[in-house]
């Protein structure tokens, strides 16, 4: 026990008190598989019952014949490879950009002192303040026809790439996580004759682990549940990810196949929360916090 | 504490002198070398943000102003897109509608997930367990949820209605009446994305010292009462942010009406952005576009600045 909350221990260890915490604790259990994991269940085995089945009032709680034929046929008709790899696309090139040139960014202002370098973070951190989503149409026009050199970058993965880089949240986890690394180390690296590059290569970034972890997460998971922007982006229907193209398809597509290709587009997402949810909550909780 | 202050006393005489200042003008040339060495760190990012942040924010006021399609030369109409847009039968609807959506998802999609952490916090079995699969929900595309829940509004057999008829009440429309839709919209954004919350809350439960909560039991305190003298206080200044922050998530909501009820029926589920997506991509309208931004983004910035004025205002006085 760390410390102690509403309720003392010693409330807690009295008969009644024990009752009622078994009770409430019986309670939460069922509410959250019933609200939470029942959903998620009843997707998952919708998608193996037959199309008769799935219809039918009232339903099966348990499918009666186990089909795998609509995750096969999700696959195969609704070309759910190709439209998953252009997710991996567009995820992983966000990252990529994202870290590099957020992280150089956030270093600069945290450790270089660049003229203006105040002004500059004051007007990133603005855009904290301003609704994103309600940006989207002037946003649109501007990967249009990019100013100065009248470039497109409509059904590139460019367009989805490089406005992520904006991405003002993640900049500032980074200069603040940044301006607490201690100054000397970079000073005495600096004094063994590393260059800025060097410093930030070698001395900045092992230091700073926790933080780009929290912040290639964050990066990864904007882009894949991301709807309104890459449908924006990507008209061309060979293009997009997933998340466009099953809104695209769900309308003539048969039930049990479109269940079937929700799961297999939330699998990747989930499976890496299962995986890192140590990291990812814990990432939560202190980023939310402090900030 | 200047940079030449800290490091002067350690620095080996062998290095000053390679780095000692050549004769004349030496320090601002270095001075200037410094600031292109900062900026060529900070361009890219810079670059990025100038486009895709502080440029369409401009953008947005500009094209308000003009009669704007793509290919051909904007012109100046003064407010008429603003006039225009505010004649369109759809404009009450979706501001109504996404003031409505705002203060439902803050009554149940706020008081829900408090609730829930509050409760969490108690309980000393199953914590890792109760974490993830708050969380999960989020997990999910927002896409996926929206789908899935449209399949359990279906009025036929979905699950909606087949979980009331196996409680034998009676069934409802759901997200197809026009009634009922809007709520059926806030049941689905609250429960994608009450995980969020619930974590961040938790992790401010977690900051209350014990020795509160110890002190006013000592005093007689009731259960209810800790929870208003004790919990709400010190966590006041998380509740609040939280609040500010949902209110502008859900002020933009887009993906919910436009996958499972495509802003019906009649208009009931027509959200501001939604309109916005219209003007643009249905309508080929980019200045009503842009004058619909630019009204949301005053709205938005007039109401968190006043809120941050009002809850900072409330700081002084504890």
């Amino acid at each position: 026990m760390t410390t102690r909350t509403l309720l003392s221990p010693a409330t807690l260890a009295r008969p009644r008190g024990k009752a009622v915490y078994w009770t409430v604790f019986t309670g939460v259990v069922v509410l959250f598989a019933l609200a939470f994991l029942f959903p998620v269940y009843w997707m998952v085995t919708g998608a193996m019952k037959s199309p008769d089945e799935i219809a039918q009032t009232p339903p099966t709680i348990v499918p009666k014949h186990w089909h795998l034929s609509g995750y096969t046929d999700a696959w195969d008709l609704m070309q759910l490879p190709e439209h998953l790899w252009n997710t991996v696309v567009q995820a992983a090139g966000a990252w990529a950009f994202q870290l590099v040139l957020c992280t150089a960014a956030a270093y600069a202002l945290s450790k270089l002192k660049p003229a203006f370098g105040k002004l500059i973070l004051g007007g990133i951190l603005a855009t904290l303040m301003v609704p994103a989503q309600a940006l989207v149409v002037p946003k649109y026009l501007t990967v249009a026809d990019l100013p100065l050199i009248h470039t497109s970058l409509l059904n590139d993965p460019l367009g989805i790439w490089l406005p992520a880089v904006a991405n003002a949240f993640n900049l500032y986890l980074l200069k603040r996580f940044f301006d607490q690394l201690p100054r000397d180390v970079m000073e005495a690296a600096e004094i063994d004759g590393a260059g800025k590059l060097r410093t930030l290569w070698s001395i900045v970034l092992p230091m700073s682990r926790p933080v780009l972890g929290v912040v290639s997460i964050f990066a990864l998971v904007a882009v894949w549940q991301d709807f309104l922007w890459p449908l924006m982006v990507f008209s061309d229907t060979d293009k997009q990810p997933i998340s466009v193209a099953l809104v695209q398809l769900s309308q003539n597509i048969q039930l049990t196949v479109l269940i079937a290709a929700m799961v297999i587009a939330s699998i990747p997402m989930v499976a890496m929360f299962l995986v890192f949810q140590r990291h990812i909550i814990a990432g939560i909780s202190a980023g939310s916090t402090k900030g | 504490m200047t940079r030449t202050a800290t490091r002067s006393p350690v620095e080996p005489t062998a290095v000053r002198q390679v780095q000692a200042p050549p004769p004349a003008g030496g320090r601002g040339r270095r001075r200037l070398i410094d600031q292109a060495r900062a900026y060529a760190f900070l361009i890219g990012g810079l670059i990025c943000f100038a486009l895709f942040s502080w440029y369409p924010a401009i953008r947005a006021v500009v094209i308000a102003f003009q009669k704007y399609t793509p290919g051909s030369s904007p012109e100046w109409v003064g407010t008429a897109n603003f006039t225009q847009v505010w004649h369109d039968p759809e404009f009450a609807a979706a501001w109504r509608n996404t003031l409505v959506f705002t203060l439902l998802a803050l009554l149940i999609g706020f008081a829900v997930p408090f609730v829930l952490a509050l409760v969490l916090n108690e309980l000393r079995h199953w914590k890792a367990f109760f974490r993830i699969v708050v969380y999960l929900p989020v997990m999910i595309p927002p896409v996926v949820t929206a789908l899935l829940w449209k399949w359990f509004y279906d009025p036929g057999a979905g699950l909606a209605n087949e979980t009331l008829r196996f409680l034998h009440l009676p069934t409802s429309n759901w997200s197809n009446g026009t009634d009922t839709a809007l709520i059926s919209l806030v049941i689905v954004a609250t429960w994608a994305n009450l995980g969020g919350t619930v974590l961040i809350y938790l992790a401010a439960l977690q900051s209350i010292p014990g020795e509160l909560y110890e002190a006013a039991e000592l005093d007689g305190a009731s259960l209810l009462q800790r929870v208003r003298y004790v919990t709400i206080p010190q966590t006041r200044f998380v509740i609040l942010m939280l609040m500010l922050l949902q209110i502008i998530a859900t002020m933009q909501v887009f993906t919910e009406p436009f996958v499972i009820t495509g802003g019906g029926p009649e208009s009931a589920t027509v959200t501001v952005l939604y309109l916005i997506y219209k003007y643009a991509f249905l309508y080929n309208d980019f200045g009503g576009a842009c004058a619909l931004s630019v009204m949301l983004l005053v709205l938005l910035g007039v109401f968190s600045a006043v809120y941050l004025r009002l809850t900072r205002s409330g700081e002084d006085d504890l």
